[in-house]
């Protein structure tokens, strides 16, 4: 028995959320008393490889098959499902990013194993296992109990602290055998904007309605983001007008995010919107009228006009960071 | 040629989520259930790949009788028939199971679904029917654009998109940006009424996990508002208060 965790890397290296990850699935095995085994595919550095034993990871199977370079769901659910079976894994734990969503669930049929997607606490592991994940787009919350003997379980980013916990880990090279028809998918352009922090696991975001008027006033949006070291973020209307890209939109019809701090300017607040962004830690509300929806569930609120109101954040943000 | 859309009933987006027996089932009273916008996504683009009896585009649904309006809908909406197997929902390996076994045989070119249901948001249903039929799948897809034997998609990752091209057959979910929501006109209504919609039994499906229980999420205390003229305080009140920066 152990716990496997499939590690994975943009351009290379890990991100934050995969850090998490990897402490969120030693805390499983941990509960187990089991060992914690990663699955890392493409191409690493073996320095990175062995810190992923500073939080937990006793051994990294290395995947380096020139074939598996880039990311084709299918194959990669072949190798990490197969690497479970040779390391006797029966619980496999990954992140619920993009690419995650297209592996757990072909990793679960392989394995006939029940999937968790996008957990959100630790499992219970006496007796019953069960997960708690979000519901009805972030409105509730479902604990879901996996009856099978094999568990797929993918965790929700920024939901799990990193905990540091272990000594560097070994590194194996794991082979595998591919199907022919795992690589029908080809890869023709990855576009990625490297100057910008991604929204998905972003732990500070600035987010814009319809308030702000026009694309040519999100100037100071992204200032204070930039600043601040934030994603940014904005409301349905916006993006269908082509104000902004479609990859911003939050909400039931966008993306779901739980950042640490969500701040929404010139936002409404419908039902809708906040679907996608009630479970963030701190909620901040910037709007001109006192009645909008979004101060219900706020933490902290500015009743005023945006276009006065974020030019003093800016500078206040300065003032802070010279002072600090 | 020949589509299948996989279509699921879910409540309206502005439905007050409650739960009742001890919290353990959704409390469907006053609510109004809908087809899942993500489904209405993926069966626009499908009614536009097949335009001008360019093919067929087939809609499926795993649910009990009480569907049936959600499916008259996609009928309305413009798909060509539809197929209902007939078993509550258990989890979305029970419904790609049931989809699986239905399509093996129905040499669909391609199968689409919702990037996710917005009850269960698992995202599942499209990639675990790509490993049952053994076939690509892409989970979440932008645009969808057919070019003879293959497709050109165009996916999300984080911090950007990937491009890719599949040959047909392959199964993907799709989001905003693929199309946009048509709305049926009172010639869709109309025939809608009288399109096939075949009910075919569930296959006996294991049952992997189940939702035991429920939470709402804990109410929020009151907002600490600072005055318009002050937002110094603000910051000072995220940095030193709240510590989110
Ligand atoms: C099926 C469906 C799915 C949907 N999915 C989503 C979704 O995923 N995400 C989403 O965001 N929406 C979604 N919506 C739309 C949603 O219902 C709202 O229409 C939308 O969120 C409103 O966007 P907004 O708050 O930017 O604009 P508005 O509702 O127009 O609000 C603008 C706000 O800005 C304030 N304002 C104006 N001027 C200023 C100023 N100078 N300074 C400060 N404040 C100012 C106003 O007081 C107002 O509150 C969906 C709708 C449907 C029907
Ligand atoms: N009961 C169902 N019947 C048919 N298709 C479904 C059903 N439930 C989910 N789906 C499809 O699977 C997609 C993803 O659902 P989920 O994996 O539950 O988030 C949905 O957008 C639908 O296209």
């Amino acid at each position: 028995m152990s716990v496997l965790v499939y590690v994975e890397n943009a351009e290379g290296k890990f991100k934050k959320s995969i850090f998490e990850v990897v402490s969120y699935a030693k805390a499983i095995a941990k509960q187990m008393n089991t060992s914690l085994i990663a699955i890392s595919i493409g191409n690493v550095a073996s320095s990175e490889l062995e810190n992923l034993g500073k939080y937990g990871v006793e051994k990294v199977l290395n995947v380096t098959n020139d074939k598996l370079k880039s990311f084709i769901n299918q194959a990669y659910a072949s190798v990490i499902a197969e690497a479970a079976k040779k390391e006797a894994a029966n619980v496999v734990v990954l992140s619920n990013s993009f690419s995650g969503k297209g592996l757990a669930p072909r990793i679960g049929v392989k394995l006939e194993a029940a999937v968790a997607d996008g957990a959100i606490e630790l499992p219970t592991t006496d007796g019953k296992f069960i997960v708690k994940k979000t519901a009805f787009s972030n409105k509730a919350f479902a604990m879901v109990e996996m009856n099978s003997e094999n568990k797929v379980i993918s965790l929700t980013p920024n939901s799990h602290k990193v905990v540091e916990d272990g000594t560097p880990a070994t590194i194996e090279e794991f082979n595998s055998e591919n199907k022919d028809s795992d690589f029908k998918v080809i890869i023709k352009e990855i576009v990625r904007a490297t100057d910008k922090v991604s929204l998905p696991d972003a732990e500070l975001v600035v987010s814009a309605g319809r308030g702000l008027k026009g694309p040519e006033n999100w100037g100071m949006i992204e200032e204070l983001a930039n600043l601040l070291g934030a994603a940014t973020a904005c409301s349905k209307p916006v993006s269908d007008a082509d104000w902004r890209p479609h990859s911003e939109h939050v909400g039931q019809t966008g993306i779901a995010i739980s950042p640490n701090l969500y701040i929404a300017i010139g936002i409404s607040g419908a039902i809708q919107h906040l679907a996608g962004v009630s479970s963030s830690k701190v909620i901040v509300v910037i709007n001109k009228d006192p009645e909008a929806p979004f101060f219900k569930v706020a933490d902290y609120g500015i009743v005023g006009d945006a276009f006065e109101v974020v030019p003093k954040m800016i500078e206040a943000v300065k003032a802070l960071k010279a002072n600090s | 040629m020949k589509i299948l859309v996989c279509i699921s009933n879910v409540p309206d987006t502005t439905t007050k989520i409650t739960f009742t027996n001890d919290n353990t089932q959704f409390n469907q009273a006053g609510v109004q259930f809908v087809l899942n916008p993500y489904d209405e996504i993926a069966l626009s683009r499908a009614i536009e790949l097949t335009d001008g009896g360019n093919g067929t585009v087939t809609v499926i649904n795993v649910g009990e009788a009480s569907t049936e309006p959600t499916i008259r809908k996609a009928l309305a909406i413009g798909a060509t028939d539809a197929v209902r197997i007939n078993a509550a929902p258990k989890d979305a390996y029970f419904v790609a199971k049931q989809v699986a076994a239905y399509a093996k045989d129905q040499s669909y070119d391609l199968i689409l679904t919702g990037r996710e249901s917005i009850d269960y948001n698992g995202a599942k249903v499209a990639a675990m029917l790509g490993e049952l039929l053994d076939i690509p799948s892409v989970s979440i897809i932008k645009k969808l654009e057919v070019d003879g034997e293959k497709a050109t998609v165009e996916r999300e990752i984080e911090g950007g998109k990937e491009v890719l091209t599949i040959p047909f057959p392959f199964v993907a979910g799709t989001a905003e940006g693929v199309a946009e929501w048509k709305i049926p006109n009172m010639r869709g209504i109309m025939s809608a009424r009288t399109k096939p919609l075949t009910v075919v039994e569930a296959i006996d499906v294991q049952i992997l996990s189940d939702i035991v229980k429920f939470e709402t999420p804990a109410p929020r205390g009151a907002v600490k508002l600072v005055d318009a003229g002050d937002p110094e305080k603000l910051i000072e009140l995220l940095h030193s208060e709240a510590k989110v920066f």
